[in-house]
């Protein structure tokens, strides 16, 4: 059999392409087209009809607004902590860390070999009445007596920060590792200290781990709902949160829809503003 | 002590440096001064220790022993960033993240120096590079990068230049285009330039001094033709180009000259060119100081009798001849095509003579082979 060259890049594409398609393209548009949907007049519960009711958007928004501020809340402060953890600690394994190397990268990514949901409930022991982190805090007046971990937007947060602390470490890692060594002792010969070389060499030249660590971090912190629902209480509750129970507790598909999309808006609008900013940031 | 350390100028004292990694010492008991202003190479295959003498010297190793000095100055420890001296890179480690300008700006900016802008336009012309300004390293060629390198190294006029195998990453014909550039914008900016290099060519074109560097300790130092033309040890006259080393026995003295006696035959040399301890010596001649004439042919000068042509090999400027002595040595004679052919062929009957002033002699107790060992590390480098 033989076929123009030029056909193979398409071919490779296909099962892709075909996968996405049935999996990724039909069910948005489903979804699309179930958020302008209104009840059917005397219908049964979850009997929608298409109406072109784009109301929806703007009461869903203006119901939620709430759980969707708290989501990029919650996501931002999960970040920002990943990234405080991950920065130093994908530092070590790049640079100092010896033959330990690959053994720590295995540490980094060993918590997949449980389950994401095993992890969390496993969070919620540990930072229950029974955990000795309540009683340890307690112990050294760090917090009341009669505080608790459980249920708290802290608790939410502290799962998220764990469960994507990977996500932030590799990408991190990747970029460190990737830094020639012999740049940064240029920067020690160039008259630049130790913290000089890090900030104008280092971190400049890891940049890229840094974005993509974030954006994997952020995005899917942003829509996750286990995190609240397993570690969170009523007062915690993140659009995620909102999205399941409408579909599966309240069946009103159309708010659902409604929401997702304008989740989806507003993480494309806010990632691409990001990349913008630290794509063309001068770095000097 | 470190605050003015880089303000320190003079030359270099290197004492009794010792860098030992467990057992094994990369730099051994080494003392060596670097006047200031000179081009200094530091000349040796990989391993030798040159490198890491360099390093030491920027600060990026510390010495297990000995005492480094620049003028009055003792900069032992005192961290890289406080000595005021630079480095050129082997394979440049230019900053990937910013411009040419701001590549070669940052050692300027890193002190506060005022007029930055004029000082890296001044250092780019030198390097005939200033249209590169605002590109970014990964846009340059090799050439291009090393240049800007250098540029980044000596725009701060540093009391000492160090260059680590800076031309070992370029092309043949570009590297013998920047040994001339580089000697020249050495002569230009009058810094003292430390070159360490696995390259005798690229030395001895470049250098001032030169320091032949084996196993941690120096073999030999002195200018490219001091080396060359008298070589002390067989390590030296091997490393450094090639060398014909016939056995021979001091037979006695004639004048300021010594007799030696190479296998039956009678020959004479200098007796301030031996550095024989003992009766036993190797009688070194370079293979262009060779001539080969044909039985009968009266010759002056040293003749060494019997031989005949093994092997011939035309180069254009000039031909090599391998010549196998009665005593079972094979010698290289290069000779140059005055007339454009090669008059002698495979199987004439020779001699072999040379002027008795161009003999060195080395201990007879030497390691002929010494320097003469291709590194397979090298020839991956190249």
């Amino acid at each position: 059999m033989s076929f123009p060259k030029a056909r193979v890049p398409y071919l490779l594409l296909f099962p892709g392409f075909a996968f996405l398609f049935t999996f990724f393209i039909l069910p948005i548009i489903n979804l699309a087209q179930t958020s302008t949907q209104t009840p059917v007049k005397g219908g049964d519960t979850g009997q929608y009809e298409q109406t072109l009711a784009f109301s929806n958007y703007i009461q869903a928004f203006v119901d939620n607004k709430e759980q969707f501020a708290r989501s990029f809340i919650y996501a931002t402060l999960a970040t920002v902590f990943a990234l405080a953890i991950a920065y130093p600690l994908a530092y070590a394994i790049a640079f100092k860390s010896g033959k330990f190397k690959n053994i720590l990268l295995v540490l980094v990514v060993a918590p997949f070999f449980t389950s994401f949901l095993l992890r969390t409930i496993a969070w919620k022991q540990i930072l229950g009445e029974e955990g000795f982190v309540v009683p340890g805090l307690r112990n050294l007046h760090i917090i009341g007596q009669q505080t608790t971990l459980t249920s708290t937007s802290v608790a939410v947060v502290a799962g998220m920060t764990y469960n994507f602390l990977p996500f932030m470490t590799l990408p991190l890692y990747a970029s460190l590792e990737r830094i020639d060594p012999r740049t940064i002792e240029a920067a020690g010969d160039l008259y630049a200290n130790g913290i000089t070389a890090f900030r104008r060499v280092t971190v400049p030249l890891s940049l890229p781990g840094v974005v993509a660590g974030t954006l994997l971090t952020f995005i899917p912190a942003a829509g996750d709902y286990v995190n609240a629902a397993i570690l969170g209480s009523p007062n915690t509750k993140m659009i995620g949160n909102v999205i399941e129970s409408r579909y599966f507790k309240i069946v009103d598909y159309p708010t659902a829809a409604a929401l997702s999309f304008t989740l989806m808006a507003a993480i494309l609008i806010l990632v691409t503003l990001y990349i913008r900013k630290a794509g063309t940031e001068e770095l000097v | 002590m470190s605050s003015d350390a880089i303000s320190a100028r003079g030359d270099l004292r290197l004492t009794r440096i010792t860098k030992s990694y467990g057992d094994f010492k990369a730099v051994d008991d080494l003392t060596l001064t670097i006047p200031k202003g000179s081009f200094f190479a530091l000349l040796g295959p990989s391993g030798c220790g040159k490198t890491t003498t360099l390093r030491m010297v920027a600060g990026l190793e510390e010495p297990t022993v000995g005492s480094i000095h620049l003028g009055d100055t003792d900069i032992t420890t005192t961290r890289p960033y406080q000595r005021p001296i630079n480095t050129v890179f082997q394979n440049y480690a230019l900053f990937p993240h910013l411009t040419i300008f701001e590549n070669i700006a940052f050692g300027l900016r890193r002190r506060g120096i005022k007029d930055i802008k004029e000082q890296v336009d001044k250092v780019l012309n030198l390097v005939e590079l200033p249209h590169l300004a605002e590109r970014k390293p990964t846009q340059l060629s090799g050439g291009q990068q090393q240049r800007i390198a250098l540029a980044r190294a000596i725009v701060n006029r540093p009391a000492l230049l160090l260059l680590d195998e800076p031309l070992g990453a370029l092309d043949l014909k570009l590297r013998r285009q920047m040994q001339i550039e580089l000697k020249w914008i050495q002569r230009e900016v009058g810094l003292t330039f430390v070159h360490v290099t696995h390259d005798q060519e690229e030395a001895m074109t470049m250098a001032d001094t030169i320091a032949v560097m084996n196993e941690g300790k120096i073999e030999q130092m002195g200018s490219p033709a001091d080396l060359y033309d008298n070589p002390e040890t067989a390590f030296v006259a091997n490393f450094l180009g090639q060398s014909n080393l016939i056995k021979g026995k001091i037979d006695g003295n004639d004048g300021d000259n010594l007799v030696v006696d190479l296998f039956g035959q009678r020959i004479s040399m200098p007796k301030k060119r031996s550095h024989a301890v003992d009766n036993s010596l190797y009688a070194g001649i370079r293979p262009e100081k060779f001539r080969i004439s044909r039985l009968g042919t009266p010759v002056k000068g040293n003749t060494l009798t019997g031989g005949h042509i093994e092997d011939v090999s035309y180069i254009g400027v000039s031909t090599q001849y391998v010549v196998a002595m009665p005593w079972g040595q094979e010698v290289m004679v290069f000779e140059q095509n005055d007339d454009g052919v090669a008059p002698f062929d495979k199987g004439d009957e020779v001699n072999i003579s040379w002027e008795p002033t161009f003999t060195f002699g080395l201990r007879g107790d030497e390691d002929i082979d010494a320097g003469t060992e291709v590194n397979p590390e090298e020839l991956e480098e190249q």
